[in-house]
């Protein structure tokens, strides 16, 4: 019972954050926290709860931590079908914590209708909650859609001067590429239909089913441009810088950290077991998209002067190495994939923290106008160098662990690509050292009086940096949870084979 | 005829009872409050003659009407969208000058006609179902007699319809010509075999699909749509978006199921060809629109195609399963545009049509329930989850993907990436900020029967969304009677 109020408590909990507005404007906030509490309560009962044994669903790989089942739409076999394995309840852990640095970072940044902008926020991690759970495809559909309207209305109201823009041009990218994954979803359960004679979305049903290679090639497809829509990878990318940058705080921290790694869990938890032959003779395009979306993106950030564009292309090239890390089918990669969600979950957010507690008081994301913030705010300025640090892949801190694994995977798949996308290596310092020369160095542009970070502030940063610290220097606390689903999917595709 | 074929009845005479009732009151008292009473009371007690007929079903009931649990589905569903419209209608008119009584008269007979309409199984029926329906319109569109536009939409109906019906019974008669038949029984396989076709058929064909397709406002039939949805009140735009439009295609549907035409590959072409051309077409000329009456003309012009895709489905798979999906759309459809147009006619004030975009500016924060019932409308249309839009959505992909229909599912997927821009832009428009608000009209009078009906409609479009499951298993059961 547990799985579905994690996603009853978020909802719940965005309404009375909606209707608390009524009695004071401050209050929506505390029901935001008080609701991530409650949330954050579960989740460590699931973490304790891990070395359970409980009685799953048939079909079920002993890799799964707890299962929950109601029928919904029995004309079509579709199920209110939810499980937690390692990699989810990690990845829910992560949107939690961000859940709260999402709050912590609208808490004064947001004046105006505060009450709609939590339930939105609240309602936003519900579904990606939702996301990682489903176990039925058609649920997981469901949620994924889900979860981007209330990011719309974060971005086209709460955002910046481009907003309007920026929002309607995330939802229909996503949404178009969302409905060719609805279109192969159900072509996919067509056919399980013909075999078996009967309809089901369940996931571990449709696992193995029978697809001539001509047509699981289309179906792989379909599900592939979606996630990378969302990941996002080049060619598939031009609506993230946008979106990021006109984002509110809160909803940037909430796109960057948790949104993009729906796409990535996607190719690991559907495209690759679903369709393991097809997407293994797709690799070599799905790896190449990802080493050239690592170099592309590291230059295009060089090339920004806007701080939350920079930012949003590092994204980009951070979320290349997963898709290189998940198409190159062995453990390390697999592994370096999940450790770089986390990673780049909890520095790409801090960064967009940091540039949104600098758009609060300087008003403007221009690096250009910035310069000798150093002087200034020398605490603020301290957590920025760290997690651009953290984010150009210093070893110790946890993107590096990421990097390393996803590469040390893909070296031994291909070694012409692995090599060039390891020359990130050099493009990563050069844009994140020119963040830090061109925002902080330099004699001080703006003389007016700045006020540096607060506790409440301190508090959130300090958090991410003992998060991203314990990553780097402790990654097999996290490998552990997470190692046994890559392992089920090395299993099945070995057992395939043979 | 016999007690059953009576009792089978029972709904349309029930029907035309509240006509001559509603006549009745009028003559003897003109009084608005009164007569819509009237009309509202004839509406619920048809409502509960279906009971009866349910009962009895399916029978043949005269050659000309079939009353089976397909008719009686659809029925209920045009009675029930009838009576949200006469709810709208009733504070549409209420504070406006002159005499509105008969408006109600008209709105009951198109009722009729339209409730005929989904139970002909017979040329004759049919047509006078659909002329029944398209006189009452004309006049409807045209009510408000001393504005222009509602008269310029009313005249050019008035032709078109005209002209398409002509040609809608020029085909009969050629088809009649040749089988000697009015039933659509008789006619059976006549037009399925597409070598055995003469000229005379194939004319007689082709002019019926011309005329129904002007019904439906497929491209390139749909020029009249727009400045039709635009002129007429919205009430009656709401009328002809349902009620008009669902009842031509249950029946088209019909005449293919019970005439096995759908056997005719070439004629399921020509459908394809029309279905491409009505979702791009009405998605891209809607991108263009600043009236959201005339937006949400075009946007129905695509839902027709969206539509017309699961028809063409029942093509190659069983089409059991097609009539499923197309029922649920229409459901959908139903729910989804009558609240849409509900909430144009609540902001309508009697100096105003609130078709012009510059109205919604700011109405979230003026009148965050209207506003949230319009988003929820303006979702459903674009497909999205939690709405019942999504799941008529997930039926026509499960029908097309099941008939192999790509290229019509890629149409249906480029078309939603064009429609959720424009919907999305009057949401965008909605959740501006109050201060930009231009011309800001005044609070109208309280309208609390249409908000009760939007209420409902809000309540039964996310019921559906979520849990469909009620609804899905009546209309599986329905779709299995439909022969």
């Amino acid at each position: 019972m547990i799985l579905p109020s994690l996603i009853t408590v978020l909802c719940l909990g965005g309404f009375a954050a909606w209707f608390s507005e009524c009695s004071n404007s401050d209050a929506p906030r505390w029901v935001a926290i008080i609701t991530l509490v409650i949330e954050a309560v579960l989740i460590a009962g699931q973490f304790c709860q891990a070395k359970r044994i409980v009685i799953l669903s048939t079909g079920m790989s002993p890799t799964w931590f707890a299962d929950f089942y109601l029928p919904w739409i029995p004309r079509f076999g579709i199920g209110f079908h939810l499980a937690l394995d390692g990699v989810s309840l990690l990845l829910i852990t992560l949107t939690v914590l961000l859940g709260f640095m999402a709050v912590s970072s609208s808490w004064t940044e947001i004046r105006s209708r505060r009450g709609f902008f939590f339930f939105n926020l609240l309602t936003c991690l519900a579904g990606t909650i939702g996301v990682f759970l489903a176990v039925d495809l058609f649920l997981f559909f469901f949620f994924w859609e889900l979860m981007i309207i209330p990011m719309y209305f974060l971005i086209s109201i709460w955002g910046h001067e481009n907003r309007t823009y920026a929002a309607i041009k995330f939802v229909i990218f996503t949404q178009v590429s969302s409905l060719l994954m609805l279109l192969a979803i159900v072509v996919l359960v067509l056919i399980s239909h013909s075999h078996t004679g009967a309809y089901t979305f369940d996931y571990f049903k449709l696992l193995n089913t029978n697809i001539a290679p001509d047509v699981a090639i289309w179906l792989m497809v379909g599900f592939f441009i979606a996630f990378t829509v969302k990941l996002p990878s080049v060619p598939f990318h031009t609506w993230l810088p946008d979106a990021h940058t006109q984002a509110p705080t809160g909803g940037s921290v909430i796109l960057a950290g948790v949104m993009l790694k729906t796409g990535a869990y996607g190719l690991l938890r559907f495209v690759i077991p679903l369709f393991p032959e097809a997407a293994h003779h797709f690799a070599p395009v799905a790896m190449t998209l990802g080493a050239v979306s690592v170099l592309y993106a590291a230059m295009m950030a060089y090339a920004q002067t806007d701080l939350k564009r920079l930012i949003a292309y590092t994204s980009v090239s951070h979320m290349g190495f997963i898709l290189l890390g998940v198409f190159s089918w062995n453990t390390f990669a697999f592994q370096g994939a999940i450790i770089t969600m986390l990673a780049h979950g909890i520095s790409a957010s801090a960064l967009f923290m940091i540039a949104g507690a600098l758009q609060e008081r300087l008003h403007t994301r221009e690096m250009e106008s910035m310069g000798g913030l150093w002087s200034a705010l020398p605490r603020l300025s301290a957590f920025a160098l760290f997690f651009a640090m953290a984010s150009l892949g210093l070893p110790g801190l946890g993107n590096f662990i990421g990097e390393f694994l996803v590469l040390l995977g893909a070296f031994k798949v291909n070694v012409v690509l692995t090599s060039l996308a390891a020359l990130v290596m050099i493009l990563a310092p050069v844009y994140s050292l020119g963040l830090i020369q061109k925002a902080l160095h330099g004699p001080l542009q703006n003389q007016s009086p700045l006020s540096d970070f607060n506790l409440r502030e301190l508090a959130s940063l300090g958090l991410l940096v003992l998060a991203t610290v314990w990553l780097g220097l402790c990654p097999q606390t996290v490998l552990d949870v997470s190692a046994p689903a890559p392992k089920q999917i090395m299993q099945d595709f070995v057992a395939m084979e043979h | 005829m016999n007690i059953n074929q009576l009792a089978a009845l029972t709904p349309i005479i029930t029907l035309a009872t509240a006509i001559i009732a509603v006549m009745l009151t009028i003559a003897i008292r003109r009084s608005f409050v009164l007569t819509s009473s009237v009309a509202a009371c004839g509406i619920l007690i048809s409502l509960l003659a279906l009971v009866i007929a349910w009962q009895k079903s399916p029978v043949q009931a005269t050659l000309l009407i079939q009353v089976d649990a397909y008719a009686l589905f659809f029925t209920t569903l045009l009675l029930s969208a009838g009576l949200a419209v006469l709810g709208f209608c009733y504070d549409y008119f209420k504070d406006r000058e002159g005499e509105n009584e008969e408006f109600l008269l008209l709105l009951l007979t198109a009722l009729l006609g339209a409730s005929v309409l989904v139970a002909s199984s017979h040329f004759a029926a049919f047509f006078l179902g659909l002329e029944t329906l398209s006189i009452s319109l004309f006049v409807l569109v045209g009510y408000p007699l001393k504005q222009s536009r509602p008269l310029e939409a009313a005249i050019k109906y008035l032709i078109l319809s005209g002209l398409s019906s002509a040609f809608l019974l020029m085909g009969m008669a050629l088809i009649y010509a040749q089988s000697g038949a009015l039933t659509f029984s008789g006619i059976e396989h006549l037009i399925a075999n597409q070598l055995a076709m003469n000229a005379m058929i194939l004319s007689g064909v082709i002019l019926i699909v011309a005329g129904l397709s002007f019904k439906l406002s497929l491209v390139p039939f749909h020029l009249w749509t727009p400045d039709v949805y635009q002129g007429a009140p919205a009430p009656v735009t709401a009328f002809i978006a349902t009620v008009s439009k669902g009842a031509v295609f249950v029946l088209l549907l019909r005449f293919f199921v019970s005439t096995g035409s759908f056997a005719n590959t070439t004629l399921l072409t020509v459908f394809s060809i029309i279905a491409v051309l009505s979702i791009m077409g009405g998605n891209l000329l809607a991108l263009l629109q600043t009236n959201v009456k005339r937006l949400l003309a075009y946007s129905s012009i695509a839902h027709m195609g969206y539509l017309l895709v699961a028809f063409i489905a029942a093509g190659s798979i069983a089409p059991t399963m097609a009539v499923e999906s197309v029922t649920f759309y229409l459901v959908a459809y139903f729910t989804t545009t009558l609240g849409a147009f509900g909430v144009v006619s609540v902001l309508s004030t009697p100096q105003t049509e609130a078709d012009d975009i510059a109205i919604y500016r700011g109405l979230f924060w003026r009148r965050p329930w209207l506003a949230g019932t319009f988003t929820l409308m303006l979702l459903s249309l674009a497909g999205i989850p939690l709405t019942a839009g999504f799941i008529g959505k997930f039926y026509i992909f499960t029908s097309g993907a099941d008939a192999r229909l790509w290229g019509l599912l890629l149409a249906i997927i480029a078309g939603s990436g064009l429609g959720l821009y424009y919907y999305l832009r009057i949401i965008v428009v909605m959740s501006m900020n109050i201060e930009a608000t231009a011309n800001e009209p005044k609070a109208s009078s309280s309208a609390w029967i249409s908000i009760a009906i939007l209420s409902a409609l809000s309540l039964l479009l996310v019921w559906f969304g979520i849990y469909p499951n009620h609804l899905v298993t009546i209309i599986q059961s329905v779709s299995n009677t439909v022969r």
